[in-house]
């Protein structure tokens, strides 16, 4: 054991990249509060490992994303599970995200040459809502199609380039199954790489500047403790604790499945997910010229605080209580946002058509989830029947083909088999009387390939290579 | 090596044991479910095969030659079905009982058709021939013509249509 691990160390230097890792020093010793950068990193880990295994069965597009999704949830093993632990998984991710982001700006963790660090962290907050929003469309149910109609209207309040914006996210004017594909691409690929790349970048500058320790740098310098073990333990402890609880969740309560989105359906009324309900409520109140201000400029103004915090807050005062100005505006931001969300339920529940109509909305989704899995038909097997119907010869060019054992080789459609090749496009390669010709003497090619000479009469061959060449 | 990263490797053993062996079975009981739904296609059993209709038995009476009959059958590929035709051949025994024999031909899978003026079967690809019954007269399949599963069900015939191994001497579900 001891050989291989001096093995590995001296082509890796595996030891001294774990007593890196394990062997930092905290100012002030372990602690419970500083477990939430690790928990989220985890999190992150278990919905990019859920999120690839989904992937083995989701098709990106308007016409096949919902049976998809359907088809791991109601009848792959452990889909329901998978897909329960995925979506659930984002809310954890909002949750902690907002653990780490308070437990910073309590301890005035972002002072002390660490703006960077704190912008990186900004990035990765807005990347972790993006991530939300873009997987909340791509089951394509009925909540997820009008929650991101609403979502994607909202871009459109920015000015100028507003509704240039909305196009661009949607792919075209309307949702459609250019902005599945679109969303997709953003919630698989662009924003998960940009979670990498700063995951690094914040990693990275964080090990730079040090661990910030307690408020009081007093408490920090009389004792410090390495990372290893205490802090170690404290940090798998959480993030175990979070997968075991998601874990239970995801068992006990499976996510549910809305039916497939319908555009037309006029009486939906959309609610987006917890997280984004105070935007939701907000939104509300700011309707016609005003809705700039409501939309974009307040946003944006606690934005641009939120983010330049650590060059506006530049005392090297870390303690809250000598604080009052940033954890006050804090605690004020984070309890409106739940005082609009509190309103937005109660209105709700306060008008009876409301109440009445997200109901029947629960009550859809409740029973779809417990229906069994449908099927999508493939419209392979309609394009033949609609290309016998269509014309009286390739009908009976049809019953010739078949009479003929054509279908044996060629498949029941003309798709091919691994016998013989297809014989969709024929009609594009030689013109008629040259299929005539070549079914009645093969070629060699052919001859070999195991095809028979077709022996009927000439008035049957004709309608057969009718029949063909209208194969699509 | 030095005494600082000697202690410290030596407080490894039990904790890192300890932290190992719970972050490990955390992780194996994740593995479960992920194992689980990658490898669902694997484990799709091939008997559950439903039946296809054929048509009224009283269509079929008067049975003088083996009839070939189109068989709508349903086939799931993941998400989605196809539904296709397909030719199945029914004659009656002796005995009277109805009998449905695959038009596939288990030498190489053509289709097999029935020549009324020579009361026989024969494969158009490589000249196999059988009899009415579907048994092996002559040519190189090595065995006779399939016979699948039917019942008469409400004075319907119904079949259950699969593939067999192509090739080889005993009749062998493989789909």
């Amino acid at each position: 054991m001891s050989r291989l691990v001096d093995w590995l160390d001296r082509r890796t230097g595996l030891q001294h990249l774990l007593r890196e890792a394990l062997g930092e020093a905290i100012p002030g010793g372990a602690r419970l509060a500083y477990v939430f950068g690790s928990g989220l990193l985890l999190v992150f880990l278990s919905q990019v490992i859920t999120g690839v295994f989904l992937a083995l069965y989701y098709v990106p597009s308007a016409d096949h994303a919902h049976v998809t999704v359907a088809y791991m949830v109601k009848e792959v093993a452990s889909g329901s599970f998978l897909r329960s632990l995925h979506a659930y998984g984002s809310s954890a991710m909002i949750i902690v995200v907002l653990l780490h982001v308070a437990q910073t700006l309590i301890y005035g963790s972002y002072k002390g040459a660490r703006e960077i660090l704190w912008m990186a962290g900004c990035v990765l907050f807005a990347l972790v809502l993006g991530m939300a929003f873009t997987g909340y469309l791509l089951p394509w149910d009925q909540k997820a199609y009008f929650a991101t109609a609403v979502g994607t209207n909202i871009l459109g309040e920015v000015p100028l380039i507003g509704e240039w914006l909305q196009r661009l996210v949607r792919g075209g004017a309307d949702m459609g199954t250019l902005t599945v594909s679109r969303f997709f691409v953003a919630h698989v690929f662009l924003i998960p790489g940009a979670i990498f790349a700063f995951v690094g970048l914040h990693v990275f500058l964080f090990r730079k500047a040090g661990p910030a320790g307690p408020p009081s740098v007093e408490a920090g310098r009389q004792r410090t403790e390495l990372f290893y073990p205490r802090q170690l333990l404290m940090d798998v402890g959480f993030a175990v604790t979070i997968m075991v609880c998601l874990g239970a969740i995801a068992w006990m309560w499976p996510a549910e499945l809305g039916p497939e989105a319908n555009p037309a359906d006029t009486r939906f009324l959309p609610r987006p997910e917890w997280y984004y309900v105070p935007v939701f409520q907000w939104l509300k109140y700011w309707k016609g010229s005003s809705a700039v201000v409501g939309i974009v400029i307040i946003p944006a103004i606690v934005a641009v605080f939120f983010v330049g915090l650590p060059f506006f807050d530049r005392s090297p005062e870390r303690a809250p209580s000598k604080r009052p100005v940033t954890v006050g505006a804090f605690v004020a931001v984070l309890l409106s946002l739940a005082l609009l969300g509190v309103l937005s339920v109660v209105e709700d529940r306060r008008d009876p058509a409301i109440a009445e109509q997200l109901a029947a909305q629960r009550e859809v989704d409740r029973q779809f989830t417990a229906e069994p899995f449908e099927p999508e038909e493939s419209p392979a097997s309609l394009k033949t029947a609609k290309a016998a119907l269509a014309d009286p010869a390739t009908a009976r060019g049809k019953a010739i083909y078949e009479a003929q054992s054509c279908d044996a080789c060629h498949g029941d459609a003309g798709q091919g088999t691994p016998g013989a090749s297809a014989l969709i496009g024929l009609a594009a390669k030689y013109p008629a009387d040259e299929l005539q010709r070549v079914l009645k003497i093969p070629t060699q090619e052919m001859t070999d390939g195991g095809m028979m000479p077709v022996d009927i009469s000439d008035d049957d061959l004709r309608v057969l290579v009718a029949y063909v060449n209208a194969l699509r | 090596m030095s005494a600082e990263r000697r202690r410290f490797l030596g407080a490894l053993p039990f904790l890192g044991a300890l932290l190992a062996v719970g972050t490990s079975s955390v992780g194996a009981l994740l593995a479960v479910p992920l194992a689980r739904f990658a490898m669902y296609p694997l484990r799709r059993k091939p008997g559950e095969v439903a039946w296809s209709d054929i048509g009224p038995t009283t269509d079929l009476t008067p049975l003088a030659a083996p009839v070939k009959m189109l068989v709508e059958i349903e086939q799931r590929d993941g998400w989605r079905k196809m539904i296709s035709t397909k030719p199945v051949y029914v004659t009656r025994t002796a005995e009277g009982r109805l009998r449905v024999l695959s038009a596939v031909c288990p030498h190489l899978g053509c289709s097999v058709a029935w020549n009324d003026s020579r009361r026989q079967f024969s494969c158009p690809c490589h000249v196999g021939v059988f009899a009415e019954d579907g048994a092996l007269v002559s040519g190189p399949p090595p065995r006779g013509m399939d016979e699948l599963d039917s019942t008469v069900e409400d004075g319907r015939l119904k079949v259950r249509y699969q593939y067999f191994r192509q090739l080889v001497t005993t009749r062998e579900i493989i789909a």
